[in-house]
């Protein structure tokens, strides 16, 4: 028995070491003193940083990225959110159909999703590309993960409470504010956590659909072409990795948090 | 009553539903539409014509490529269409191989700290997704992370110039930047599985092996097929990771829609390459889906 549990153990270990090893030689080379990524390490210095930070066009992108995942992220949990209750808690009309379009930005390839927007939006509607255009693919990326999040958070408690505030009398508004919000609570911010995560790390959208206004991301691509650049771009992947995963990790802990434990199979 | 349950319902989805037309399915048509237009020049001809789709099977001399031979007069999409699939096919298998084990290992082994486990594993799959496959630059390049920790080790003189930029790095990159993703659902099939299950069959008599295949591996696969699928229809289409470790070789059809696109200024026939590519997926879907026997696995699992 215990020779087995070794074998598996020992392979979830390295199976660990795999996921997070590539990842992490950039946190590593990125204070390393040299220009190069490369072995051995010349000696630890965070002068990488200080240049970045210094970088006027990334502090623009970095800008138009934190506002894109703002707009992104609350418009779709705006958005998700009724959505989700209309699936979980009342009758629709074909919603399997319904449901499984809402779906398709999960299973199409975001490279034709990025590009049907740009004919429509350059050949159809002739709208110049700006941030709004990223703003539009974003959101329809969005959509589907918040509600994902949403109706799972939705489906996890009592009905009968809303009932309950239903027959002692309170309007249709004042149990949505008092019942059902603080119960979704815990869902409505990790789909707005997880859906600022996916607009601030989206990149071939957004590289199909940005006009003049950089994202973080397309800004990140651009620089990956030169290797001079390369101590600076690692300095900026490394906060933007560190910044996702603190991210990540609040988002699935609040998750969690509301979710019943009888439940373990439930992602 | 009834009817008013469904005005709410209906009310309460149009705002999501009206966004997701807009952007989703209008682009879709739109992308269709285009796809029967031609572009003349610098200005796109609007009468409908199949020329896109017959530019893609039009037959000519044609050219060889790994001893298949292209009997078409424009060979580069069939040819990318074929090593995309067969690239992702194998990343997919990879990946399926080396994630069962540890769904397994959560399901079965872990009874503290599951949560953390889980959370170590989505980690990876919310972080973003260039820095992951740009990592791997780092890793093979010619000045990369194992060319100098072995030259510095005294293993080797110069680079090896065979790591990086060839379908090889594409599909190890691929493979790993979706493997987390991959052992997600796996695992969910298997912590549904009755363990009282397990114990009969071990009770009656079966080796740990014959259990495994007998119980174990059917009941786990709704989820084993969700996670092949998951991981095979994106990698198909995938941009970026042929475009940072492929190099010329390791190029997709993803590359190629981006240059008709973007560089080669040829929407239409851009349009034609990305439908027949999705309706290809499709159907190889439908195909395996069908071959598997996908609805007796379901109907067996939900008893």
């Amino acid at each position: 028995m215990s020779r087995r549990f070794d074998l598996l153990t020992v392979y979830a270990v390295v199976f660990v070491i795999f996921l997070y090893g590539p990842m992490l030689l950039m946190p590593l080379f990125s204070l390393n003193q040299a220009n190069f990524a490369t072995f051995p390490i010349e000696g630890l210095t965070l002068k990488h940083y200080g240049e970045m930070a210094q970088n006027t066009s990334m502090i623009t992108a970095l800008k138009n990225s934190l506002l894109l995942g703002i707009g992104v992220s609350v418009t779709a949990t705006a958005l998700g959110l009724p959505a989700a209750m209309a699936f979980t808690r009342h009758r629709v009309p074909g919603s399997a159909g319904l449901l499984s379009f809402i779906m398709l930005p999960l299973v199409v390839p975001s490279i034709v999703l990025g590009v049907a927007l740009l004919v429509i939006l350059l050949r159809v509607l002739g709208v110049p590309l700006s941030l709004w255009t990223v703003a539009a693919g974003h959101l329809m990326l969005c959509i589907p993960f918040g509600m994902t999040v949403l109706m799972s958070r939705l489906e996890g408690f009592d009905r009968s409470l809303e009932e309950a505030s239903g027959d002692l009398g309170a309007t249709r508004w004042s149990t949505f504010r008092r019942i059902t919000l603080p119960l979704a609570m815990p869902g409505v911010i990790s789909s707005l956590l997880l859906c600022f995560i996916i607009s601030f790390d989206e990149f071939v959208i957004s590289f199909f659909l940005t006009g003049t206004q950089n994202t973080l991301p397309v800004f990140l691509y651009s620089q990956l072409r030169f290797p001079n650049r390369l101590p600076g771009t690692l300095a900026l992947g490394t906060l933007i990795l560190l910044g996702s995963a603190i991210l990540v990790i609040l988002a699935e802990v609040l998750r969690r948090r509301g979710t019943p434990s009888s439940n373990p199979g439930e992602l | 009553m009834a009817s008013s349950h469904t005005g709410r319902g209906v009310a309460l989805l149009s705002p999501a539903m009206l966004v997701m037309v807009a952007t989703l399915a209008a682009p879709l048509l739109a992308l269709i539409v285009m796809s029967f237009w031609t572009q003349q020049g610098f200005t796109i001809d609007r009468s409908f014509t199949l020329a896109n789709y017959w530019k893609l099977i039009e037959p000519g001399p044609g050219v060889s490529w790994m001893g298949i031979h292209f009997p078409l007069s424009y060979p580069i999409p069939a040819i990318l269409l074929l090593k995309s699939l067969v690239m992702s096919l194998v990343a997919t298998i990879v990946v399926i191989g080396v994630a069962y084990p540890m769904a397994y290992f959560l399901a079965f082994r872990v009874t503290r700290n599951k949560a953390m486990w889980i959370i170590l594993l989505t980690i990876p799959f919310w972080t973003s997704y260039l820095l992951r496959v740009f990592s791997w630059k780092i890793v093979l390049g010619y000045n990369g992370a194992i060319n100098s920790g072995l030259m510095a080790a005294g293993i080797i003189d110069k680079p090896l110039e065979f790591l990086l930029y060839n379908p090889l790095a594409v599909m190890i990159t691929l493979a790993h930047s979706w493997i987390a993703f991959a052992v997600l659902p796996i695992y969910v099939s298997l912590e549904k599985i009755d363990r009282s299950l397990l114990e009969a069959a071990s009770d009656l008599g079966d080796s740990r092996w014959k259990r495994f295949r007998r119980i174990t591996l059917p009941l786990s696969m709704p989820g084993t097929i969700t996670a092949t699928l998951l991981v095979f229809i994106p990698t198909v289409g995938d941009y970026v990771t042929p475009s940072l470790v492929g190099g010329t070789g390791g190029t997709m059809i993803g590359s190629l829609v981006q240059q008709l696109f973007l560089k080669q200024d040829n929407a239409p026939l851009g349009a034609a390459v990305s439908l027949v590519t999705l309706l290809i997926i499709a159907v190889l879907v439908v195909i395996f889906l069908w071959a598997i026997g996908y609805r007796r696995i379901r109907s067996r699992v939900n008893g």
